[in-house]
Formats: structure tokens, C-alpha cells, sequence
């Protein structure tokens, strides 16, 4: 009926198979890429405007009706996501250019990249919970191999711990998907919310959805599962982790949202209890990881971790306003962290190092970095006017509301440490004196380079224009938290009146 | 026959699990293939088994009249066990290849990218 809908995951997969011919031709292969990354926020812009317009899309694959076939399904949360997964996937594009290395780019560095876009893609848009499992995997092995490119030791020694736990994480996936269907006897998410509400025991629900509970709860990094995260996202080139920043663990936030929204009753159980217990851990126990490193890219690191509790903290609050907070938070994370780990490759090539000890004297040197560095760093903490500030406003507001007053503090404490990090990495990057012995790297100081410069200047621009007029956002987010809510329009689109 | 299944499938998880639960990466690789397979079965069982008829239609029936195999839970499985199969296959890889970089298998002597608080806090401490 819409095949557009499929536009989003048949351009990276498309583009990738060509990439793998141009493997001797790094030109042909980053301007070839840059392309299909504009072409698909083009159709992610595309479907979130129909969206928005005239209601939700579906796409029964192959023409099979719903319950039997696979349905692709876009409503506002999934167009959003694929909209701002087009704009990292642009961003890196561009970025990739002065980041990767010839031999990555031999090694099959675009081709990855693209697959890995390719599965995000699709598990945003699919509809149905097998299909779902089949993204995660396609996203996941490709993510394995852009991580363990360079064999380093350090990358190896995250990789493995990142494969294992991941792997994990999607047994369980395996295995709640196994019980459901054999409780149900169907896949399709529309129809599980009907059926799934059929089952007279409520225990067997909810020990089921504790199954995706903690398999999406690994991939999301919620406490106490998130131990890969620190272990890998530093090791990676800078290109890659700031696409694994921005979108991978929002990967799993978006399916913890769905689950618990379309398929699981989540009141009545003690699961939203969990949630939110998990949420709060999850957002001091990351930015106290944060507090102690000092080494760039592992502050950062951490501080997903502590910003994915607050996306799981809409959930858990579980009212329009504060999934509607959830919705935004997502899109402004993902914006501002890809755009930090992508400043972090400049801090580390004007500065020449990741570790704080080591760089100094930016704001002298390179006061261009320094205004970069500032938007997106003090948007994540929370500073009015930037998008952050709204974010974390909506989620502590929606927080009194239900008078979860203790939540609304942890929210707003952990505001306050994400400062401390941040203010961390100014000073020693950018306001210290060049550190003793660690000269000004005589004759080979890298000019600015505009490859780099662009995107970053592109996402600061969007974060301050996000925090002027957060208004058209917040409107699309809150029309994704009332379909959220309400799925009955979801179900009645998918697979009709049954 | 599914309660033999069932059985069947959680001593497959119990050993997996305790394979898994070794700090040795290669017993973890067996606890994976173990947890694995336990999966697929689980998804055969949760299908329900038929032994009697093939889920065949004559030509010009739009349903069947009778109990049939469940045909779906194979496709499911045939996809988990490819899957599976190209995971296994790149972890093995990715295993013998650190193996060979950071000469041990053991988990607790792997500190590269994450190196013990007190030399991170000596790099990381003010000049």
C-alpha cells in the first residue's frame, strides 16, 4: 500500500552492497555515502510528514495481511527516530571523511556503516516482534565489526565484552519471544496487544515481560546491565562511537518504550516500580561513573548511561507529559551526544589526546572548539536555553505531577553532576595551560578541517535551534506519547477489526 | 512429549549457564552454543508438536480440517539457527583473535581498555 515506508531501510542496504564494489575508491565511496545518508533523512522527513498529516502508515510486506505477514508500521515515535537516525547517519557520513583511516576504509569501514544504519532502521519501523529480533541481529553483528576494525588490544578487549553480554541480552530476547508466541500463537505487535490481554494469568505475562525487560535493558544500558558500555565505547574510531553513542542504546529505549506500551500491561504487576527503581539507579550510578574518569570519550560514555535513566524515567512515570518528556529527551540526546563524541575527534586531534592530563590550552588555541564543545556539553547538562533544559524540564514537571518527588530530585541532582563532568572537560581541555612537557607538536599542528567542522556545526545549530523554538518538538513528541497511550489506532491500522 | 522438551531445555539452560558463568572465554563459547540450541528448542516446543500431518492444503481448500504440524516455529528456528550460526562463527574469530593480541582467555586478566582506577587516576591526575 505505502512502500515508501520501506525507503529508510532499502537505501542503506542499497547503498552498502554497492560500497562493497568501490572498495579501492575511498572518494567515490565517502560521496556515494554522504548521498544516501541525505537521501535518507529525506524520506525519514518524508514519512514523518505523512505521519503527522494523515495518521499512521502501515505496510504489509508482500502484500500478506497483518497478523500472518510482516507489517512495517510507522506512527510518530518510529518516524521520529528514523528522521533523527537520517541526521547522525548524515552527520557521521560527512564526519567520516577526516576520520576514517585508509585502512578502515579498506577494511570495510562504509559498507558496515551503512548495514549497521540499515538494522537501526528497521527495528524502528518494523511491527512485528520476530522481525524485530532479525534488526536487532543485522544492527548488532554489524556494530561487532565497525568496533573490532582496528584489532587494538584495547578494542578487542571491549569488543569481546560487548559481544558477549550483547549476545545475551539476545538469547533472552529469543526466548521471551519464544514463550510469547508459544502463549499466543502470533508475532505481529498489533496483535499481541489484543491477545496478550486475553491470557487469564497474569504471572505468566508479566514473568515473560521481565524476559524483555532485561534483554532491551542490556541494550539500553539501564542499571545494573550496563557494564559493556564503558567497556567499548571508547574504543572504536571516533566516527563510529559517535553513532553507537547517539543511536544504538536509544535502539533498545525505543523497544523498551514499545513493549511496555503496545505489548505488555505494565500497571498492576510491580514491573513499572522496577522500571522506575532502575531508571533512578541508572542515572546516579552513570554520572557517578562519569565523576571519576578522565579520559574524554569515557565521561561521555558514562554520561549515556545516566541519560538513558531518564529516558526510562518518562516510561516508568508513565503519563502523556512525561512520555511525551521521554520522546524529547531521546531526540535531544541523540543530537547532542553523537555531536559530543564527534568534538571529542577534534579535542584529540587539535589537542593530541583523549586523556585530560594530557591536552590543555584549547580555548587559546582553538577557541572555535571550545564554542562547539560548550553548546552541546551545557545543552546535556541542562542549561536554559539549550534543548536539554526543556528535556530534563518536561521529565522533572511530569515527575510532581504524580507527586514522585524523590524522582524529581535524583532528576535534577543528576543535572547538576552532569555539570561537574562537563565543567571537568572544559577546564582541562580547553581553560588549563598546555600541560608541561607536551609541546605544541612542532610542524604538524592539523589544520581545521571541514569535513569534521560541518556536521558538528550543523548539530550545535540544531540544538539551539531545538532549545529556542521547542515547541513544533514537543508537539510531535506529545502526539507520539498520546498514540503511545492509546494504541488503539496503532492496532486498528495494523490488522483492522478483528 | 513437550514435558520432555521442557526438561530437556532447562538442564541445556542450567549447563549453559554454568559454562557461561566461567571467567575461561572458551567454556563460554560452549555455554553459548548450549544456550543457543536450548533456545531454538524452546521456540520448537512453544509451537506445540503434531506428529501426525504435514501442514499441507488440498488445492482448492482455503483451510485445513484437520490438526496439522505447526510449520511457523521452523521458519523461526531455521532463521534463530542461521543467525546463531554467523554469530558463533564471528565470535569464534573474534576470540581466537584476542587470544592471540592479549595472549589469555581469562576475563579477569583483560584490563586494556578499561586499566585498574589507580593507573587510570595516575594518567588521569593534574601535571
Amino acid at each position: 500500500m505505502n512502500s515508501g515506508l520501506a525507503a529508510p531501510i532499502i537505501i542503506p542496504f542499497t547503498t552498502a552492497a554497492i560500497m562493497l564494489l568501490g572498495r579501492r575508491r575511498p572518494n567515490f565511496q565517502h560521496i556515494s555515502s554522504m548521498l544516501a545518508a541525505v537521501l535518507h533523512l529525506a524520506t525519514g522527513a518524508w514519512l514523518l510528514y505523512t505521519v503527522h498529516h494523515s495518521g499512521i502508515q502501515v505496510l504489509h510486506v508482500a502484500s500478506w495481511s497483518a497478523p500472518f505477514g510482516i507489517a512495517l508500521v510507522a506512527d510518530h515515535l518510529s518516524s521520529l527516530m528514523v528522521v533523527i537516525t537520517g541526521i547522525v547517519y548524515t552527520a557521521v557520513s560527512v564526519y567520516s571523511r577526516a576520520d576514517v583511516t585508509p585502512d578502515h576504509q579498506q577494511r570495510g569501514y562504509y559498507p558496515l556503516l551503512h548495514i549497521l544504519v540499515g538494522g537501526i532502521s528497521g527495528a524502528f519501523l518494523t511491527g512485528d516482534l520476530f522481525n524485530m529480533y532479525v534488526w536487532f541481529e543485522v544492527m548488532l553483528m554489524a556494530s561487532f565489526a565497525l568496533l573490532v576494525q582496528g584489532k587494538t588490544r584495547a578494542q578487542l578487549d571491549g569488543g569481546v565484552k560487548y559481544v558477549v553480554i550483547n549476545l545475551i541480552s539476545t538469547l533472552l530476547f529469543l526466548t521471551g519471544l519464544g514463550l510469547v508466541y508459544g502463549m499466543t500463537g502470533t508475532l505481529n505487535m498489533a496483535h499481541l496487544h489484543i491477545k496478550l490481554r486475553m491470557i487469564g494469568d497474569p504471572g505468566l505475562v508479566a514473568a515473560v515481560a521481565v524476559l524483555f525487560l532485561t534483554a532491551f535493558g542490556i541494550k539500553s544500558g539501564l542499571f545494573p546491565l550496563f557494564f559493556w558500555l564503558p567497556a567499548s565505547y571508547h574504543t572504536p574510531p571516533v566516527a563510529t562511537s559517535a553513532i553507537f553513542a547517539g543511536l544504538l542504546t536509544k535502539v533498545g529505549v525505543y523497544a523498551l518504550i514499545r513493549m511496555f506500551t503496545l505489548i505488555f500491561p505494565f500497571e498492576g504487576n510491580g514491573l513499572r516500580e522496577l522500571v522506575l527503581v532502575a531508571a533512578a539507579a541508572t542515572m546516579i550510578i552513570g554520572v557517578l561513573g562519569a565523576a571519576t574518569r578522565y579520559h574524554v570519550r569515557r565521561i561521555l560514555s558514562f554520561h549515556i548511561i545516566s541519560q538513558v535513566g531518564y529516558m526510562i524515567l518518562g516510561l516508568g512515570l508513565f503519563t502523556p507529559l512525561a512520555l511525551a518528556g521521554a520522546v524529547f529527551y531521546m531526540l535531544h540526546h541523540i543530537i547532542v551526544k553523537s555531536n559530543l563524541f564527534l568534538i571529542s575527534g577534534l579535542i584529540q586531534r587539535h589537542g593530541g589526546s583523549f586523556e585530560l592530563s594530557r591536552v590543555g590550552g584549547l580555548y587559546r588555541s582553538h577557541g572555535w572548539i571550545a564554542l562547539l564543545f560548550f553548546i552541546p556539553a551545557f545543552s546535556l547538562a541542562g542549561f536554559p536555553p539549550l534543548s536539554g533544559f526543556w528535556a530534563k524540564m518536561i521529565l522533572i514537571r511530569a515527575s510532581l505531577e504524580v507527586g514522585q518527588f524523590v524522582l524529581a530530585a535524583v532528576a535534577a541532582v543528576v543535572g547538576l553532576l552532569t555539570v561537574y563532568s562537563m565543567v571537568k572537560i572544559w577546564s582541562e581541555a580547553f581553560w588549563k595551560p598546555r600541560p608541561e612537557g607536551i609541546s605544541e607538536r612542532a610542524g604538524c599542528v592539523p589544520p581545521m578541517n571541514a569535513w569534521m567542522l560541518a556536521p558538528i556545526m550543523a548539530m550545535a545549530a540544531i540544538t539551539v535551534l531545538i532549545g529556542l523554538l521547542p515547541g513544533p518538538l514537543y508537539h510531535m513528541a506529545r502526539a507520539a506519547a498520546d498514540e503511545l497511550l492509546e494504541p488503539g489506532a496503532y492496532v486498528y491500522t495494523v490488522i483492522g477489526n478483528m | 512429549m513437550e514435558t520432555v522438551l521442557a526438561i530437556l531445555t532447562g538442564a541445556m539452560v542450567a549447563g549453559s549457564v554454568f559454562l557461561m558463568l566461567s571467567k575461561n572465554l572458551v567454556r563460554f563459547i560452549f555455554g553459548l552454543v548450549l544456550a543457543s540450541n536450548a533456545v531454538n528448542l524452546l521456540i520448537f516446543a512453544a509451537g506445540r508438536l503434531e506428529t501426525s500431518r504435514p501442514p499441507l492444503i488440498p488445492q482448492d481448500a482455503t483451510h485445513v480440517a484437520v490438526a496439522v504440524a505447526n510449520s511457523l516455529p521452523q521458519a523461526l528456528i531455521l532463521t534463530a539457527i542461521v543467525i546463531g550460526f554467523a554469530l558463533l562463527a564471528f565470535i569464534f574469530i573474534l576470540f581466537f583473535r584476542t587470544y592471540q593480541t592479549l595472549g589469555t582467555v581469562d576475563t579477569e586478566a583483560m584490563t586494556d581498555a578499561e586499566p585498574f582506577a589507580s593507573e587510570d587516576s595516575t594518567k588521569g591526575r593534574r601535571p
